[in-house]
């Protein structure tokens, strides 16, 4: 046990399955059932007829833990590839954000100068409230918001992490 | 799937109804045997098969035990079990016996019974989320929503239930998909979508796992489960793998029978019950092979002293069975049976030699610790001994020389049976391991007796564990199943008890088995023949007047009431910190705190 180490690592791990009724259950229910930290989960089809779907999942954990995850997650029936991006190299992570802040006089125009600088765009706006929507990594959201929140932010919706391998190689 | 499916004449197959459509699937798949309950939502298909003769249906008295039923089928014979049950309470019964099947990687398809469609979701009678409520019970379950798909979920369900690892499939059945008519097509030729299991060993790794039990000094190998899944021919290579190396073979619980017990290469059981000399082994061990077995914590005991100074080399079909408790230094993927294939082959073809001398002194060790004889006891007097009374009836049936099949329900006895009965072919022996479900021997020996009707079928159980199936002494009698209930009456919840007096200051909460009934009678009553013994001097006829009766027995054999379950690796303690029985030197050793919260 003692040469696997305890060091904990964070992995995203992307699950192609097939797109049936209960599949995103299951996959849950194996995280919760087990007991492996769920950070971040996202799923949604990804092929023309709709018969596939990606989830994109951030897990925290021993390399033993990890790969015990990978294991539980490929024999699950409806899945048909698990890639952990965080293992095989460089990869993308993005994540959306709609982020609401209230407020009036210069807190406005405050608000409106971070946003110009994270490159957020403004998709709402009423007399006293912006919404603002980014995406980055999950880092630059939350720095985005905590620099929001003494300035009037109300309210935080985002999507958690979709990830994707950099260069020519595709996940099939 | 739709290109490998070929579809029968359009005509023909909108003749059928959805039930129909069940019951020819399932005959396409070779199913014979149906062990179930009828109720409201699963009419339609119990109609059905009023109407035909292709599939016998079995009518048990609690769906638990229909599904405990078809697990000593398919154990028993290598074949997929299959159960039908109704809706709700049906569904919800069966799953103590599908969450087994599940630990215990045994192939069953059960079908569930379900509201209608269009009632799902509305807490209709007898609705319950059954594909919920089983998703973590089983090895994949479906619900049917259109007539469309019925046949070739029925046909997907018995391929994932037999092949990789096996485990139950459940199948939840709307009562308007059984009333209306649905296509039939015939099982597909094609591979499954995303299922695939790897059942073909790499050479690579096969290689390294040779030239590792090649080198080494003090070698083992611990078979398990997954040897009796691969089917008898994995069993007959394992006997050659071993005789041909001449390494010492350990079989875990679930392994019973994979290796024959009478060969002197075998050192009996491992793990918290295993023998001296099998554990002591896999502590002192410098190369361990694990075909088929899965590390689990009743055999590896504390994981940080488990077989310290040894390289390991894995095989199971389930990749996550591989460095999920324990790291090893060889993994192979691969079906048991795929893989000792391979083993001998590349063992055959290496050139280097083995080093018979120091395997010599490895067997000389083990000789030494066998000499201990830890299995012994002392039968003397009239109050008879429980090991006694298994090992008595092992020679007594092996004297008889016919085909015999043991299940057990769980707890002193189970391990008794295990210890003391042996088994020279594989599947002859069905006890629940994973989950340790009381209540499983006689439920499971009625599905063996249904497949094997001319064999003798003996469930060792204890008082208290088979009055959790008791009701099925009603299916033994309808079917006339000549099923012998041989019970090691010790008047307790005999392992609670010995936990009790080794770990709680004998406070024995709970665990006395007060107002028991009379077994003679309830057997009786059941049409059934009871018999009792209470003197180790009639021990020898009363197990022989049970074999010989034609029909059902109770046999309840009075036994020495504290009795304890010995050698014992009590619990976070380490092979090599075992205790021996009373009579031996040692005694019984204080257990830790951290011990003590272990199950």
């Amino acid at each position: 046990m003692s040469e696997a180490g305890n060091a904990q690592r964070a992995a995203t791990i992307a699950v192609l399955v097939e797109n049936e009724a209960g599949v995103l259950a299951r996959v849950i229910g194996l995280f919760s059932g087990r007991g492996y930290n769920i950070d971040s989960l996202t799923v949604a089809p990804v092929d023309e007829t709709g018969r596939i779907s990606r989830i994109t999942v951030v897990t925290s954990g021993t390399e033993m833990v990890i790969e015990q995850i990978k294991a539980q997650l490929d024999r699950l029936v409806p899945v048909h590839k698990v890639s952990d991006l965080t293992l095989e190299g460089p990869h993308l992570v993005r994540e959306l954000a709609l982020i609401k802040v209230v407020g009036r006089g210069e807190n406005r125009v405050e608000a409106l100068r971070l946003a110009d600088a994270f490159r957020a765009r403004v998709v709402d706006a009423t007399t006293e409230s912006f919404v603002f929507e980014m995406t980055g990594a999950a880092e630059k959201i939350d720095a985005f918001c905590a620099l929001m929140r003494p300035i009037g932010l109300a309210e935080v919706s985002r999507t958690g992490a979709v990830a994707i391998a950099r260069g020519p190689r595709g996940l099939s | 799937m739709s290109a490998a499916t070929k579809p029968a004449s359009t005509e023909a197959a909108l003749t059928m109804s959805g039930a129909e459509v069940v019951l020819r699937a399932l005959k396409d798949n070779g199913v014979e045997v149906i062990f179930g309950y009828p109720g409201g939502a699963v009419l339609p298909i119990y109609d059905a098969l009023f109407q035909q003769n292709a599939i016998r249906h079995i009518l048990v008295r609690h769906e638990q035990a229909a599904v405990h039923a078809a697990e000593g089928y398919a154990r028993s014979t290598g074949k997929v079990g299959c159960v039908l049950v109704t809706s709700g309470p049906g569904a919800t019964n069966a799953v103590t016996g599908l969450v087994d099947a599940l630990m215990d990687s045994i192939p069953v398809v059960c079908l569930t019974g379900q509201v209608p469609t269009h009632l799902i979701g509305n807490d209709a009678f007898q609705e319950a989320d059954t594909t919920g409520i089983t998703r973590p019970a089983t090895k994949h379950n479906y619900l049917v929503k259109k007539s469309g798909d019925l046949a070739r979920v029925v046909h997907e369900a018995f391929y994932v239930a037999k092949s990789g690892r096996p485990g139950p499939v459940v199948i939840d059945l709307p009562k308007d998909i059984l009333i209306n008519k649905a296509p039939y097509t015939e099982p597909p030729i094609a591979a499954h979508r995303s299922y695939r299991p790897q059942t073909e060993p790499d050479a690579e790794q096969i290689r390294k796992a040779v030239r590792l039990l090649k080198a080494a000094k003090r070698p083992i190998v611990y078979a398990g489960g997954g040897v009796i899944n691969a089917g008898p021919e994995a069993s007959r290579l394992l006997t050659e793998f071993v005789r041909m190396t001449g390494f010492p073979c350990t079989n875990t619980l679930m392994g019973l029978g994979a290796f024959p017990s009478e060969d002197p290469h075998f050192v009996g059981m491992l793990g918290m019950h295993g023998t001296y000399e099998a554990n002591l082994a896999m502590h002192g061990c410098d190369v361990m092979l694990n075909i088929g077995a899965r590390f689990d914590d009743r055999v590896t005991g504390r994981l940080n002293a488990f077989a310290p100074n040894s390289k390991k080399i894995h095989a199971d079909i389930d990749p996550s069975s591989i460095n999920k408790n324990v790291p090893v230094d060889v993994a192979i993927v691969g079906d048991a049976g795929r893989v000792l294939a391979a083993l001998i082959e590349c063992w055959k073809a290496e050139d280097a030699p083995q080093d018979k001398h120091v395997l010599t002194a490895w067997w000389r060790q083990i000789d030494e610790w066998r000499a201990k004889d830890c299995l012994r006891y002392r039968q003397s007097g009239k109050i008879i001994k429980p090991q006694h009374a298994v090992k008595r009836l092992y020679e007594i049936t092996k004297e008889l020389g016919r085909e015999t099949f043991i299940t057990t329900e769980v707890g002193q006895h189970q391990m008794w049976a295990a210890q003391y009965f042996g088994f020279q072919k594989p599947n002859r022996w069905m006890t629940s391991g994973g989950l340790g479900t009381m209540g499983y021997g006689l439920p499971a020996a009625m599905g063996v007796q249904i497949a094997h009707p001319d064999a003798l079928v003996i469930d060792i159980a204890g008082e208290a564990s088979i009055l959790m199936n008791i009701q099925e002494m009603g299916t033994l009698a309808q079917y006339r199943l000549p099923v012998k209930v041989f019970i090691l009456n010790n008047e307790y919840m005999g392992m609670v008890r010995q936990w009790q007096e080794l770990l709680h200051g004998g406070r024995y909460s709970e665990s006395y088995s007060a107002a028991l009934p009379d077994f003679v009678k309830l057997a009786e009553s059941f049409h059934a023949k009871g018999i009792r013994v209470t003197d180790a001097d009639d021990l020898d006829a009363g197990i022989r007047e049970m074999i010989a009766y034609p029909g059902p027995v109770i046999a309840d054999i009075a036994v020495a009431k504290d009795e304890n379950c010995f050698p014992m690796i009590p619990s976070g303690a380490a092979h090599n910190e075992m205790i021996l029985g009373e009579d031996q030197e040692g005694g019984v050793a204080g257990v830790t705190d951290e011990g003590k919260v272990l199950v």
